[in-house]
Formats: C-alpha cells, structure tokens, sequence
C-alpha cells in the first residue's frame, strides 16, 4: 500500500471514530491503534486475573456463609470478566498463549494496587468499596469506546463491578457500625487502601504518557486527575456517612470548586511499585506463575486427549 | 433437642458439602487455567449455597440461638461428621479431580434418593441440589477420562491419586446411628444399597480413562463418627478463624 492510501485509510478511520462508529476486529485499523488496544485491554484482563489473588486469599476465612458465598461469586466474576476481556484481546490478532507469556515475564503490567496486601477481613470490604469504585469510573466511559469487543465486554464488566463496589460498602458499613474492634479494623483497612486507590487512577496528567492519542481513540474520555477527582469526591461522603475518617489531614471541601481539595500523593510509593517492587510484586507474580507451571501437565492432557479423540472418531468413519 | 436424629443426619450430609466447598474454595485463582478454575470455583459456590440451606433448617431444628454460621464454624473437629474423603488436601489436580469423581459420584446417587425422602424440607434441598451435582460429576468424570488418557504423565498422576483416594471410598456406604434413625422414619437414605452402582459407575468411567481400578481392599474410616485425618484441624482453623477470634460479633 501506498504511503498516500495509507493516509487516506488513516483519515477515514480517524473519521468514523469522530462520527461515535465502532471499529469492529475485521475492520482495518492502524497499526498503531491494535497495539494500542492490546496494551490496554490485556493489562485490564492481566489486572482481574492478578486481583483474584489478593481476595482469593479470604475466602477460606470469611465470617460467615453469607459473606464466603459473595465473596466466592465476586473472584468468579473477575475471573470471567478476565476470560472475556482475553477473549476481546484475541480479535485483535494475538494469542492468549502469548498474552500470559507477556504478564508472566513481566513484559505486561497490571494494576499495581493488587501488590498490597490483604491482612484483615476488612480489606475485602476496602477492596470492593475503593478498588472497584475507583475501577468503575476508570472503566463506565469505556462502555462507549472506539473498538466494539471492548466495549460490548466493558458494559458487562461495569454492571458486575458495581454490584461488587455495593458489596464492599456494605461489608464496610457493617463492620462501622459493629463493635468498637469492628470498627477498628474498617478504619485501618480504608487508612491502608485509601491512597493507593488514588494512585489507581494512573499518574497525573503532566505524567501521563498516553493520554493525549488515548483521548482521540475514546481509550479514555477524561483525563487521570479528572478521575481521581471525581473518585474523592463521590467517595469522601461515603466515609462520613459511616463514620470513618479519609486518612489525609488536607482534605478540605472547596466552596468554590465545588469539589474536594486534597493532599500529596507519594508518587514514588507508587513508582515503587510500578517497577515492582512494591509489598506483593513478588509474591503475585509468583503465584501467578506457579499455578501456571503446575498446570502445564493438566492443559497437555488435555490437548493429548482431544486429540486422541479426534483420532479415533477419523478412524472409526474409515 | 427434640429431634437430635434429624439434626445429627442432616449435619451428617452438609457436612461433606461444607469440607468438600472449603477445599475447592482453596484453589480459587490458582487453577491450571482460566476455565478450570471458574469450574472449581463454581462447584465450591453450589456445595456452600446446599450448606446454606441444610445448616438454616437444622438451626430451626435445634430451635435455640444457634446461628448457619455457628453450625458451620463454632463446632470442635471431633464434632465434624463429614467423611474422611472431602477433607483430603488438594495434593494436586489429579487429587482433586480424583476427590471430587469419588464423592460426586456418591453424592449424585445419595441425593436422587433423598428426593424421595418424607420431609418436606430434605427433598425440596435435593431437588434443587441434584441439578448442580448432575454438573459436578459430569466435569470431574469428564476430566478423570482426560487425565487418564491424556499423557503418560497425567496417567501417571491420576492412577496415583485414585490408588491413594480409593482407602476412603468404602466409608461413603457406612451407616450412622442417625442414619438408621432417619431410615426408620422414611426420611433418610439407605447408604448401604448405594454401594453397588457406585463402584459399577466409578470403575466404568476408569475403564474409559484407561485407569485401573484399584484392587486394595483396605479402607479407612472414622469420618462420620468425628474421628478424622490430620487434615481436617488446619483446615478447620481456617474455616473458623473469624468466629474464634471475634466471638459474638455480626458481619
């Protein structure tokens, strides 16, 4: 192809993005744009399958049948939405095969808040109340991003994590309005994930490295302050209305912003553990891998016996 | 208690359900892929939901303050009837797919009888629970077939944890006390003419995976009657983590 045709293509995709279109896995699309869309959507699959580790962890131990239960549902949950966002991943032309590779290398990133540990029961409530609600407004705008897979798979993805986002509150609001330890443990869960929750929502715009191309493609609609903004904002008064206290001594409502004012975040915690070497890199990865070399002899009978199958039922139509 | 048989007979068959879940439970994110272990996580998510519902009507039963949760988690290890089958750890996959054929298998047939069984509340639970069981032994069986024919390895592996599993097997058919009450009253099942299909269906699915059936004719015992394997006191400390540490609290 022409570098002129090219051009030409490139405009006219540019344009059906501008016109609200979905790209679709067998349209043409640059180059650029499928990279881009396999970074993304595999870190987010890569980042369900690593965060059912750390609640993983809980299930053996939850206080009760009804919570064991609900917290059994919401890991199978993530690992669902892990299988269709690896499923969206694999339109776009590579492997599931090559996508575990990539995490379990360290080639792929995912998100860096599920290398914190889970110490307390109240952390399963931290989780789903911050993390999830941190990870819906990252991921509602994306129900209308360009590339249609992703976008059909986040609108389910987002109904399921909101049910989650209610569940975690409400482990929480049971737990502040238990006894006076109860309450101990849901204070020092939120004073644990209250700031890398921020730091969830990626570094600050000045930072950000893909935001801008992100931003054209519908990848994101808004930018990573804006969403942490927003994040504060409706979470603060969710913490009042139980009780607890947002652990950071700046926060002061802003009358004339109409939003929250809040403190410094230590972005070299957050670097930290972005190059892996925060308190559970290791350990997750570990996991991940082990389970992954563990396997190996289950998935190679399986593909033993499939085939075997397949043979024999040849033989039997000669 | 009034009814102490009936509450002893239905802890007797959640309590399978309760041990068998906490160690499917374990396995959740750490299977040897993605569908798997949506499946293990899933028949952990079924035998907790039938737990939920057998431990509910025998707190009616007992008719005190005691709780589900107090059932499932505040009872010391000699008071677990489960059998000794469900407790046995997730060695690995072999063993656990081992476990779950040998109990799915039993727990299948035990509950399509209990459908039958003169109360109301017993049959109405198999009912509901002899659909996600249907499900559970078809997976494991499918995946005994699988594993037995797969590789030389998998083979290997498979033959050894049935080889290993099998000791626990006869225990299935061993009557209770409580048992005998409920059979009397025409709301328990009869475990002991389970037995025949039971080892007719199990070696019929080793045949097609190329497996031997194990000839050993030693069994252990002891589960039903509280007296366990080694196993059993970590996984119950676990378990009951919570409810020992915070006592009387809500969650």
């Amino acid at each position: 192809m022409s570098e002129e045709q090219i051009k030409n293509l490139e405009k006219q995709f540019d344009e059906r993005i501008a016109r609200d279109e979905k790209i679709e896995p067998k349209d043409w699309m640059p180059e650029k744009y499928r990279k881009t869309h396999i970074r993304q959507m595999s870190q987010h699959a890569h980042s369900e399958i690593i965060g059912m580790l750390p609640e993983g962890n809980w299930i053996t131990r939850a206080p009760s049948l009804r919570r064991k239960v609900a917290l059994l549902a919401k890991v199978q949950d993530e690992a669902g939405h892990g299988l269709y966002l690896y499923s969206a991943t694999e339109t776009l032309g590579i492997s599931r095969d090559e996508l575990y590779e990539q995490l379990h290398t360290g080639k792929a990133k995912y998100s860096s808040i599920f290398n914190y540990p889970t110490l307390t029961w109240a952390d399963m409530g931290a989780i789903g109340w911050l993390v999830d609600g941190a990870a819906i407004i990252n991921q509602v705008p994306l129900c209308n991003t360009s590339y249609g897979p992703y976008a059909r798979a986040m609108i389910r993805v987002c109904k399921e994590e909101s049910f989650h986002q209610r569940q975690g509150y409400e482990i929480m609001i049971k737990l502040a309005n238990g006894t006076p330890e109860q309450k101990e443990m849901a204070q020092d869960a939120l004073n644990r994930w209250w700031w890398p929750s921020l730091m969830m929502l990626g570094p600050t715009d000045d930072k950000s490295v893909h935001t801008a191309q992100s931003m054209k493609w519908k990848l994101k609609r808004k930018t990573n302050d804006e969403l942490r903004q927003q994040f504060i904002d409706q979470t603060v008064p969710q913490a009042d209305l139980i009780g607890l206290t947002v652990p950071d001594p700046d926060l002061k409502w802003n009358e004339e912003r109409q939003s929250y004012d809040f403190g410094a975040i230590d972005w070299d915690e957050f670097w930290q553990v972005v190059k892996g070497h925060g308190p559970m890199n290791k350990e997750r990865m570990k996991a991940r891998v082990g389970a992954w070399e563990r396997g190996e002899w289950v998935r190679d009978a399986a593909m033993a016996h499939a085939k075997k199958k397949q043979e024999r039922k040849e033989k039997q139509a000669v | 208690m009034k009814n102490e048989n009936l509450y002893n007979y239905i802890l007797g068959i959640a309590d399978n359900s309760l041990i068998l879940g906490q160690r499917m439970g374990e396995l959740c994110g750490h299977g040897p892929n993605l569908e798997t272990d949506i499946a293990c996580t899933n028949i952990s998510l079924d035998l907790f939901g039938q737990v939920r519902s057998y431990f509910q009507y025998a707190a009616k039963i007992a008719g005190d303050e005691r709780s589900e949760d107090d059932i499932a988690m505040l009872r010391k290890e000699r008071e677990y009837k489960n059998v000794l089958l469900v407790e046995q750890p997730n060695t690995n996959f072999a063993y656990t797919l081992g476990r779950q054929f040998l109990f799915d298998v039993y727990h299948l047939a035990f509950l399509k009888e209990l459908q039958k069984s003169t109360d109301l509340t017993l049959s109405a639970i198999a009912n509901k629970c002899v659909k996600e069981v249907s499900y559970h032994e078809r997976f494991s069986s499918d995946w005994i077939k699988r594993l037995g024919d797969g590789t030389e390895e998998s083979n290997a592996k498979m033959q050894e944890a049935i080889n290993d599993l099998w000791t626990y097997t006869d225990e299935l058919f061993h009557q209770t006390n409580a048992d005998k009450a409920m059979l009397a009253e025409g709301i328990g099942v009869d475990v002991t003419k389970l037995k025949e299909d039971y080892y007719n269906r199990v070696n019929a699915v080793l045949e097609v995976a190329t497996l031997n059936t194990p000839e050993s004719k030693w069994f252990q015992k002891g589960g039903k009657e509280g007296i366990h394997t080694e196993h059993l006191g970590y996984l119950l400390s676990d378990l009951q983590y919570m409810q020992r540490t915070y006592p009387n609290m809500e969650w």
